[in-house]
């Protein structure tokens, strides 16, 4: 089981593609889905274990993350980030 | 994938928003610079240290000539476009004219310390009650990507394609390092961007160096280190290890002078034997 405490909404549609999200993000459940917006950017995708820590909205250049807290922690089956 | 969380709509369960998409003061998260630029996260330390500190019907910005120009069009205060590297200089007659107001300015590497070094100079020699910000990338990117003044030795720039050579093209000046000693600057701290706890220390050192120009204390200026891997002949990806590393091995972030003392001091040197 794993368990999210947050979790963010992504406005894909305004992503570059930049992948400064993906390293930045301390609990590693961001990474690059293989899936291509309107502008032909590569954006992210977010898997289970999200801590709502708020560090990808720091590094992104171009606004496209909003960041929730979950009033009760959310759990997932399986597993989230590769550990 | 079942563990894929799906993000394009807020939660369903019951949850708080703690992070907005952009600062308040912003007016749209539409720009056009590059993919990967730290502009962008330069401006949201200046624009959130303004709402903290209250300021945000009694600020004025002067702004530079770069690609940050172009994030003027999505700024929520009032704003002066300036003429090259000439922002200190504008922001010491409006501070003189409107002395309650918080005035910064908003320039790049290329404005302040190629086209307008002597301004920043004298404005802080002179101890005016203004903040600058250098967003210092090491490259003139609005107009092709050159060199500046701040370029540190080894990096590629259009005009050093194999990187700053000391012998032909110079040594790079260190903004801080020669600001901050002089009499009339209050405070001088470079910040980087490179990641989440590099931007928020530089948001705390923006709004530091506010409060300093607030209590009247004279000049102040953080120096923010930003990605530019269009310039720089890079991935992305690899911006923000190359500003750590390449960059923030010249240019030394932290605080350097905080209320009047210098807090790195040069040693001594050695007796002569």
């Amino acid at each position: 089981m794993i368990e999210s405490r947050g979790t963010v909404v992504i406005a894909a549609e305004r992503c570059k593609g930049c992948e400064l999200c993906i390293p930045a993000c301390p609990p590693k459940v961001l990474r690059m889905s293989g899936e291509r917006n309107a502008i032909g950017a590569e954006v992210p995708e977010l898997l289970a274990g999200c801590t709502g820590c708020g560090a990808c909205l720091l590094v992104c250049p171009d606004f496209c993350f909003e960041i929730y807290r979950f009033e009760t922690p959310q759990t997932h089956p399986g597993a989230g980030a590769a550990s | 994938m079942s563990d894929i969380i799906r993000t394009d709509r807020p939660p369903e369960a019951a949850a708080r928003k703690t992070g907005e998409f952009m600062p308040t003061l912003q007016l749209s998260t539409d720009h056009d610079l590059c993919p990967g630029c730290g502009e962008p996260l330069a401006l949201r330390t200046v624009l959130e240290s303004i709402v903290d500190l209250g300021m945000s019907q009694q600020c004025v910005g002067v702004i530079g000539i770069g690609c940050y120009t172009a994030l003027t069009s999505i700024m929520d205060v009032d704003l002066i476009q300036a003429l090259h590297g000439r922002a200190p200089s504008v922001a010491t007659g409006s501070k003189r004219m409107r002395p309650e107001t918080l005035i910064f300015t908003l320039q790049g590497d290329g404005d302040m310390a190629n086209e307008g070094l002597q301004e920043v100079i004298h404005t802080a020699a002179r101890g005016e009650s203004v903040t600058c910000i250098l967003l210092n990338n090491g490259v003139f990117g609005e107009t092709g990507g050159h060199m500046t003044a701040t370029t540190v030795i080894g990096q590629r720039t259009k005009n050093s394609l194999d990187g700053r050579d000391a012998a032909y093209h110079g040594h790079p000046i260190d903004m801080i390092g020669l600001l901050a000693p002089l009499g009339g600057t209050a405070y001088a701290a470079r910040g980087s961007v490179h990641d989440a706890a590099g931007v928020a220390k530089t948001r705390r050192m923006v709004r530091r160096a506010f409060e300093a120009q607030l209590r009247g204390d004279g000049f102040s200026i953080v120096e923010i280190l930003t990605m530019c891997p269009t310039g720089w002949f890079i991935p992305t990806e690899e911006g923000p290890d190359y500003l750590d590393t390449v960059m923030g091995e010249i240019h030394v972030t932290g605080e350097w002078k905080r209320d009047g003392q210098l807090l790195q001091q040069a040693a001594d040197p050695p007796e002569a034997d």
